[in-house]
């Protein structure tokens, strides 16, 4: 029997799983918390029409991609440099060694009584946690430069400088790259839980207040979204990595 | 019998050599510091290679060949001892020699053409320059269509061609290579051998060949030199008494087969040391 493609498992996949959230939905105790599909699309017209919708997710997609990039613009000279000189290893390892162990969301309070509940606050927060996840990965990946290709380098007549240029930066960019992979999922994740604490727009926010009026058409809305968005953010840096990696040997799947 | 002046013209008029003095090793030992104890990698070693010497070194792993060739090629220093490339002491590495390793070692990023033009680049050639040049040496290990490949593409032989192209490109005086061709299969191997002795009778340098493989040992190289382990140093230097141009067939020469079972049986009594 000749294989059905794989687009089409996907699909079926998808039909499968929806249509299992519709049965869900129909037993009565189950259904007023898990509102139907229909119900949850219609809200999704609802909220695009008055364009509330639009507003949350503008201003949860702002704060990620500030706090994001804050922490790549960060993460990748301080990874490097850890990774070159021995010695800022040992200064700075120990700090991001600590911070690391502790959820992010743990710091909201504090951020929140020295900043307030503005905009600062929340990426304050997402920063920190991209920052700390962005610097250990790329930091892995110039560590495990092949020193062979160092060592090629330096008798084709490599110095230092284009070692650097030349060997380091481009071998461990498939490592940059899968860091903005965690680093993204790392802030979308953070900021959900920044925004539950207090704000007055963003998805997050969109779930709390719906939450507290037990409009659960809504919090499923959110989360759809929430989802949707990580979701086609992680298939673009994806996409990017195929096509800036492809030089990459990968085992064949 | 180390420092024996060797007949280096193989026995054949079109390999004629000057009797320079290339590469000068003398009293070279190498100790690695570890937790448990030193390792004495190499101890006071003595060898002279001459100009456009093909030269192998054999002997079981742990004889401190690859450290030798990494002193030589200036990516180790030695503990005590020197190597003189032209009566200068080498410190670091240099431009006159270059260096093919087991793995390839080729960059990922860039193409075929890209690796071969690499060396060109970082010593400032013009675009233009570079191109033809490492076009001309792609041409001779045979890869011409491949010049856009990423080396994903490629085979191991393949890739070890134009490791050996790269090497080629920036013109050094010596070559020092690796177990280069310990990873390949039997085939891809024997190919290899002939087509490095065809592109070395073209364009001559001095090489110092690193292999496991006593057959290639002797069907590359003008002087064969035995090294044992624990400390490394070496035991014996055979000359290779056939003349070029040799290919598959001159393993069926009796002379072949004399020296490599000679070979053999010294390193083999090596390999039993080792493995006590």
């Amino acid at each position: 029997m000749k294989k059905p493609p794989n687009w089409l498992l996907t699909l079926f996949s998808i039909v499968i799983g929806l249509i299992a959230w519709y049965l869900l939905s129909a037993i009565p105790a189950v259904g007023t918390i898990i509102t139907n599909p229909v119900k949850v699309f219609t809200t999704f017209q609802t909220e695009i029409m008055s364009g509330r919708l639009w507003i949350n997710v503008w201003a949860s997609l702002l704060r990620v991609v500030g706090g994001f990039s804050l922490g790549l613009i960060v993460a990748i000279p301080v990874a490097f440099l850890m990774a070159w000189y021995p010695m800022v290893r040992s200064i700075v390892d120990p700090w991001i060694q600590f911070f690391r162990t502790i959820p992010p969301i743990a710091l909201i309070p504090l951020v929140i009584i020295s900043q307030g509940v503005g905009e600062s606050a929340k990426i304050t927060v997402i920063f920190v946690a991209t920052f700390l996840v962005m610097v250990i990965t790329i930091f892995q990946g110039v560590r495990n430069v092949d020193p062979t290709l160092i060592r090629a380098a330096r008798v084709l007549g490599a110095k230092d400088r284009d070692i650097f240029f030349e060997v380091i930066v481009p071998a461990s960019f498939p490592f940059i790259l899968v860091g903005v992979r965690l680093g993204l999922a790392a802030a979308w994740t953070t900021l959900v839980a920044a925004e539950l604490t207090g704000a007055n727009k963003g998805l997050g926010n969109m779930i709390m207040e719906a939450s507290l009026y037990f409009r659960m058409d809504t919090v499923i809305l959110g989360i759809i979204v929430i989802g949707v968005i990580g979701l086609a953010m992680d298939r673009f840096v994806l996409f990017l990595e195929r096509r800036l990696t492809g030089w990459q040997e990968l085992r064949q799947e | 019998m180390a420092g024996t002046e060797a007949r280096v013209d193989g026995g054949n008029s079109i390999v004629t050599q000057s009797l320079n003095t290339k590469i000068a090793i003398s009293g070279l030992t190498k100790i690695y510091k570890g937790r448990s104890g030193n390792t004495i990698a190499l101890q006071n070693t003595d060898l002279s290679i001459q100009e456009n010497e093909f030269v192998c070194v054999v002997g079981p792993s742990g004889c401190g060949k690859t450290t030798l060739l990494n002193i030589i090629g200036g990516l180790e220093e030695a503990t005590s001892g020197s190597v003189q490339l032209d009566g200068v002491e080498v410190k670091g590495p240099g431009r006159e020699r270059g260096v093919v390793f087991q793995q390839y070692a080729l960059f990922p990023w860039k193409t075929v053409l890209e690796n071969i033009e690499f060396g060109l680049k970082l010593r400032r050639i013009s675009k233009k320059e570079r191109k033809e040049r490492a076009e001309h040496y792609l041409e001779l290990v045979g890869l011409k269509d491949f010049a856009h490949a990423y080396p994903k593409e490629l085979s191991g032989g393949m890739k070890q061609r134009v490791a050996i192209a790269r090497a080629y490109a920036v013109e050094p005086e010596v070559l020092l290579m690796d177990e280069p061709f310990g990873a390949l299969d039997a085939q891809t191997r024997a190919q290899l051998q002939e087509e490095l002795l065809k592109t070395w009778m073209k364009e001559k340098k001095t090489c110092f060949f690193i292999t496991h493989d006593v057959e290639e040992a002797v069907i590359l190289a003008q002087r064969v030199v035995i090294m044992s382990a624990r400390p490394g140093r070496i035991t014996e230097i055979i000359n290779v008494d056939i003349p070029y141009p040799r290919d598959q067939s001159t393993k069926l020469d009796e002379r072949f087969i004399r020296i490599k079972n000679d070979i053999w049986s010294k390193v083999y009594r090596e390999y039993l040391e080792v493995s006590k």
